[in-house]
């Protein structure tokens, strides 16, 4: 199987590795896994004071897909609000990368990670 | 023979986890020795296409039931229930958490060309392993628990992809002729 060119842009030149402190007030962490492929993944959110996402980091174990995966949505939440961001859907992550059929799982993982992440965000927030 | 029935009727074994791998061997090699391509030079095209589709259908057969994850799989699938590993993403987080610094230790031990290091974690690895398999075998067995059986299983498909990375930075160490 051979990868996109964005895949493998995204997997060479991963943006946004890494993490920020789980306990900070302003941060929402997502902590997702798919059993089909053994992947982890870990996205974290901060969230400004009118609800805009600042900055987001990720950290996965898994295949070029799923890293790209992570790396792309860490670049399409900078600028959104966190409702904005729940909008994101692994069609478009899949679309934007090109992912084959058995790869799809992987766009599935950045979406559910996006929301996890949102919902520990709204959990330390609640309105 | 019957190319429809599962794979425990196939090699006449109960339907269970807790499986006798002798016996599964024994019956693989009897089988595969009747259906064996030598057997049929002599026969006409169809019966020798019948023994091919035979003799594949007996090692996919012997290859689902002998690892036990991919008999666990099986033993859901058989039992109607699925899996979701493909759409199943949340897992409790402590197990998350965990796996992330499994991995953790894992890639900082073969970027450091840490021998001991990747062995101390096989070597736990294995452990929780044989200890998740053994709660696993309870749970489709005994108590047929199919839910807490999947949940167990998905849970157990992360841990051997992890064991497959650790493998292979070992085996990739040893290549090199470090040790």
């Amino acid at each position: 199987m051979s990868y996109s060119v964005k895949v493998i842009d995204h997997y060479e030149n991963p943006r946004n590795v890494g993490g920020f402190d789980q306990d900070e007030e302003s941060v929402g962490t997502g902590m997702v896994g798919a059993p089909a492929c053994g992947d982890v993944m870990k996205l974290q959110i901060k969230v400004g004071a009118n609800g805009v996402i600042e900055d987001a980091r990720f950290k996965t174990y898994g295949c070029g897909s799923a890293i790209a995966s992570s790396s792309l949505v860490t670049e399409w939440v900078k600028g959104k609000t966190v409702e904005e961001a729940l909008e994101i859907k692994n069609t478009q992550i899949a679309e934007e990368l090109a992912l084959p059929p058995v790869k799809i799982h992987c766009s599935i993982l950045a979406e559910d990670a996006i929301k996890a992440a949102v919902s520990d965000y709204r959990q330390k927030h609640p309105k | 023979m019957d190319l429809t029935t599962d794979f425990f009727t196939l090699f006449q074994l109960p339907r269970l986890f807790r499986l006798d791998l002798s016996a599964l061997e024994a019956r693989y090699l009897e089988i595969q020795g009747e259906v064996h391509p030598d057997r049929f030079v002599q026969a006409d095209e169809r019966a020798r296409r019948q023994a091919a589709q035979w003799a594949a259908r007996v090692n996919e057969g012997c290859l689902t039931l002998k690892k036990p994850l991919e008999r666990a799989k099986y033993l859901l699938f058989l039992a109607g229930h699925d899996l979701e590993a493909e759409r199943n993403t949340v897992m409790e987080p402590a197990f998350l958490i965990e796996q992330m610094e499994w991995r953790e230790a894992a890639e900082e031990a073969r970027n450091g060309r840490d021998h001991h290091a990747l062995e101390r974690l096989h070597h736990r690895l294995h452990q929780d392993l044989a200890g998740r398999y053994r709660a696993l075998a309870a749970l489709l067995d005994d108590q047929r628990d199919w839910p807490a059986a999947a949940h167990e299983t998905r849970r157990l498909m992360f841990l051997e992809k992890l064991r497959l990375e650790i493998d292979d930075a070992l085996a990739a160490l040893e290549d090199e002729g470090i040790y």
